[in-house]
């Protein structure tokens, strides 16, 4: 199976382990990554907060370019890309804002792609496939998967799963062989971008999503999200220090439990390139 | 009137327009955007509140606050109100015009310098370049608020990086960056409040 693919900034930076990780894990199983050619930022955090018009602009021009590639579906890793795309694509159901941004980004904007999050990617693979191909069930595995904030919202744009108790990410784990915890933080936020700007609030939140992770059984925390990884795999040494308290939790990325059950090493997946590593 | 973070002062201060979906006289201050904002303890004006000052049009006040750079964009509020007021909107409304006017809050000058250099930086390169805005960032900063160890913070972590081969010294740019720079001219003029 061949899929668009935007990797958004963050995959071809310093969350490149992430992307390693994808496609490592998507080979695995079959699914090839179609990079398209002319993608941009999606404006993240900065263009919703200072600028509505050019936040709808700058993902609207990614949807114009992917469907210009022509990809039916894109697949967009990072759920913060993934919502803005969707919220460009609500947009522009409405003819008059389609032909206002068709004109703002120098294309036409049909907005039919389907945006996929990973979650929905693994889904169209199949999570009963996925299952009947792990060679190694992650029997030691005890994960708290933890969805932050935009995988499920805002729910009228990105329609996905339960907004307050979200589960499709347990039941892709569950299929691995892992067992997965109930907490109280999956869809909390972690701070997202406020890691350098604001440090002291991430800080504080990741420090209670790790302990009640840990609180309530888990000895790993499973992410689809880059940032939430940045937050809670790279800030772990400085929650530790700030709180005075060690967690070591382990933060996986979902598709780092999907390789390491198909059979692929740490190595392959970029996981020995994670902050936290296993002791 | 205050020295502002960033940018001039402007003093007319006519009613904000939020986008169409936005209805803040259905808010009946129940207090549950505030309830579940994981940051709200940190505000000095909170969520519930800033829509209240939104009902009433005092402008100065929302506008001013530290609150608005606080908010985390999780959108918890939003999806929660039971009156189905965009509470996260508000606040990115409030944001866009508190900056155009110059009235950002001095006090979170980190935060609305980072949001304007990350812009400033997908404008020019079509996609983030990192070290550049972790460059730009941290000499803003540092250049407005004299806290010369601010440019140290975090030094450590860049061998780590390094090591992680997380680091790009020549990252990719975006091929069409004319129309990425077109995009963001258009976007900035004549733009509806």
């Amino acid at each position: 199976m061949n899929i668009g693919y935007y990797p958004g900034c963050a995959l071809h930076g310093s969350s490149n382990d992430y992307e390693q990780s994808l496609r490592g894990c998507l080979s695995a199983l079959d699914v090839q990554l179609d990079e398209m050619k002319d993608w941009i930022c999606c404006g993240a955090t900065a263009a919703h907060s200072l600028n509505h018009k050019l936040s709808l602009a700058l993902p609207a021009r990614n949807l114009a370019m992917a469907e210009r590639d022509g990809f039916k579906e894109l697949f967009a890793p990072c759920p913060l890309c993934s919502m803005q795309l969707l919220k460009a694509k609500k947009a522009v159901a409405d003819e008059r804002v389609r032909k206002e941004l068709s004109e703002i980004v120098e294309a036409d904007i049909r907005g039919e792609s389907e945006v996929l999050n990973l979650i929905q990617l693994f889904e169209k693979v199949g999570v009963e496939r996925i299952k009947s191909a792990v060679k190694t069930p992650l029997k030691s595995i005890t994960a708290a998967c933890y969805y932050g904030c935009l995988l499920t919202r805002p729910p009228d744009v990105v329609h996905f799963d339960d907004f307050e108790q979200p589960t499709s990410m347990e039941s892709i784990v569950a299929a691995l062989g892992a067992k997965t915890v109930e907490w109280n933080y999956k869809t909390e936020c972690c701070g997202a971008g406020m890691t350098m700007s604001n440090e002291e609030v991430v800080l504080e939140l990741a420090h209670k999503i790790l302990s009640n992770a840990a609180e309530h059984g888990a000895n790993c925390l499973v992410v689809a999200c880059p940032m939430c990884h940045v937050n809670l795999d790279m800030k772990q040494a400085a929650v530790e220090r700030r709180f005075e308290k060690k967690l070591g939790m382990v933060v996986y990325y979902l598709s780092d439990l999907v390789g390491l059950a198909l059979g692929l090493s740490a190595e392959q997946l970029g996981i020995n390139r994670h902050f936290v590593t296993q002791a | 009137m205050e020295n502002s973070a960033l940018g001039q002062v402007l003093p007319e201060l006519v009613p904000i327009q939020f986008p169409d979906h936005i209805e803040v006289a259905d808010c009946y201050q129940c207090g549950k955007c505030t309830a579940g904002c994981p940051v709200a303890m940190h505000m000095d004006v909170a969520p519930n509140q800033i829509v209240r000052l939104a009902q009433l049009g005092e402008w100065e006040k929302a506008l001013r606050s530290r609150a608005i750079w606080d908010c985390v964009g999780c959108q918890t509020c939003s999806t929660r109100c039971p009156k189905e007021v965009d509470c996260a909107g508000v606040m990115d409304a409030l944001r866009e015009a508190s900056l155009a006017r110059g009235m950002a809050a001095r006090g979170k000058l980190p935060v609305v310098a980072f949001q304007k250099i990350f812009l400033e930086n997908i404008r020019r390169n079509g996609r983030l370049n990192e070290l550049e805005l972790i460059g730009q960032f941290k000499a803003e900063v540092v250049l407005n608020t004299g806290r010369i160890p601010f440019l140290f913070k975090d030094a450590g972590l860049a061998p780590q990086l390094g090591k992680r081969k997380k680091l790009h010294l020549i990252p990719g740019k975006a091929r069409d960056r004319k129309v990425v720079k077109r995009i963001f001219e258009r976007c900035s003029s004549e733009r509806k409040p």
